[in-house]
């Protein structure tokens, strides 16, 4: 059980890297990846809601959605239905809804970290890396706990890659960049590169 | 408001203001499903079609959707036809729909459809939104078949699963280069684009 989710953590931070080998949240990854501390910031705000809402939509997937999922409740007009038609509306809402409920929650309880990720926070709806997690979640029928176990390490994943690359640009400022290839055209060679290397951890299991 | 030339507003996304290479949205997909050209083609139709049609349906709405609540409204048309299309390939072309898996799904968050839906939709007219869509889905198709195509050719010289190159395994003279099946040749294919489109259009140049 243990050995699962080490070799589960291990497979979404490194060979399955959301942002280098399934190039999710690739928007945001070559915008706000043009210095280390605001990539930080919107690393953490990844990791977050990613831990909250791919465990979240799991259950709604497990418990209400899938076929036959409604067997649970007893009522004899629900057993057997399918609703999978109505997945990614409904995974959308509850990211929608979990931003939300974050961005309130911490501009209540803990201002300095909302403060801290600003605008971040409404653009993650939009960011890929979310709904990407949750729908390859879907994909392999995850259970609850192995979901909220893949939330998180592919957050991390994420959030690793994003500050590699922010490092990696700000030191690129001091080189000698044909004028064509200046900011997004060697930033899509970079990240290349950079994936070509973290696929040396494919294959590699614990 | 003047309204914007049906012309430039078709054609302006293509190679002047193309939504990938100078705008910055919709990366993810067109990495991701180019290794073949047919899954290029399946996927630009779908987007292009999902940009249109979400456009218009917003534009038409645009006076009554509440400022507050409209990221939500917007999400909620543009999920319902990724419903559709991804129903659609499924019901149809079942085969290359469950390679792109995932991918149709995540049109939702490709941001060329929210960013269109957002920038232009709510402040134009249906008819020229739908334009807009359109020319804005061909700006993506272009990257996308480019990509697609090279991908293809030199990875496993076919095209659309026709030979091409005859390989060197099957008695041709062409070794296929392996690095064009790996995501990161994409990266590679469109930073070169990049750089082709901003030295024969040198007013695209980023100033740092």
């Amino acid at each position: 059980m243990l050995e699962h989710h080490l070799s589960l953590l291990f497979d979404s931070v490194f060979s399955g890297n959301l942002a280098l080998s399934l190039f999710l949240g690739m928007c945001t990854f070559l915008a706000v990846s043009k210095n280390v501390k605001t990539a930080l910031g919107l690393g953490i705000a990844v990791i977050v809601i990613q831990t909250i809402t791919v465990p979240v939509n799991c259950v709604i997937y497990q418990y209400l959605l899938k076929e036959n999922a409604l067997n649970w409740t007893g009522v004899a007009s629900l057993q057997g239905t399918d609703l999978r038609f109505l997945g990614l509306i409904s995974y959308i809402g509850t990211i929608a809804a979990m931003v939300q409920i974050l961005e309130m929650a911490l501009d209540r309880f803990y201002p300095p970290l909302y403060n801290a990720l600003g605008i971040f926070l409404p653009l993650i709806t939009v960011n890929c890396a979310i709904l990407g997690g949750t729908l390859f979640m879907v994909e392999r029928d995850y259970t609850p706990l192995e979901a909220l176990n893949f939330g998180f390490s592919g957050g991390l994943g994420w959030a690793m890659a994003i500050c590699a690359l922010a490092g990696i640009r700000e030191k690129l400022k001091y080189s000698d960049i044909p004028s064509g290839l200046r900011g997004l055209g060697i930033t899509f060679i970079t990240v290349g590169l950079m994936a070509l290397a973290f696929m040396a951890f494919q294959g590699i299991k614990i | 408001m003047a309204e914007p030339k049906t012309k430039d507003v078709l054609f302006d996304p293509v190679f002047k203001n193309n939504p990938i290479a100078l705008q910055v949205l919709g990366i993810c997909s067109a990495l991701a499903v180019t290794t073949r050209l047919d899954k290029a083609i399946v996927m630009s139709l779908a987007v292009t079609l999902v940009v249109a049609f979400s456009n218009a349906a917003i534009a038409v709405l645009r006076h009554y959707i509440p400022t507050s609540i409209r990221i939500i409204v917007q999400m909620t048309i543009i999920s319902s036809l990724v419903i559709i299309v991804d129903l659609l390939l499924q019901a149809f072309i079942p085969k290359i729909a469950d390679e792109l898996s995932v991918f149709v799904g995540l049109i939702i968050t490709n941001c060329i459809v929210m960013g269109r839906a957002e920038g232009f939709a709510m402040k134009n007219s249906p008819v020229v939104s739908f334009i807009d869509g359109i020319g804005n889905g061909l700006g993506y198709s272009v990257i996308l078949l480019v990509v697609g195509f090279f991908r293809e050719l030199l990875g496993s010289g076919t095209l659309l699963g026709h030979t091409v190159l005859p390989l060197a395994s099957d008695g041709g003279w062409y070794v296929r280069n392996g690095l064009m099946l790996t995501p990161p040749s994409a990266f590679f294919i469109i930073g070169i684009f990049i750089w082709i489109l901003r030295t024969l259009k040198p007013e695209q140049v980023e100033t740092e």
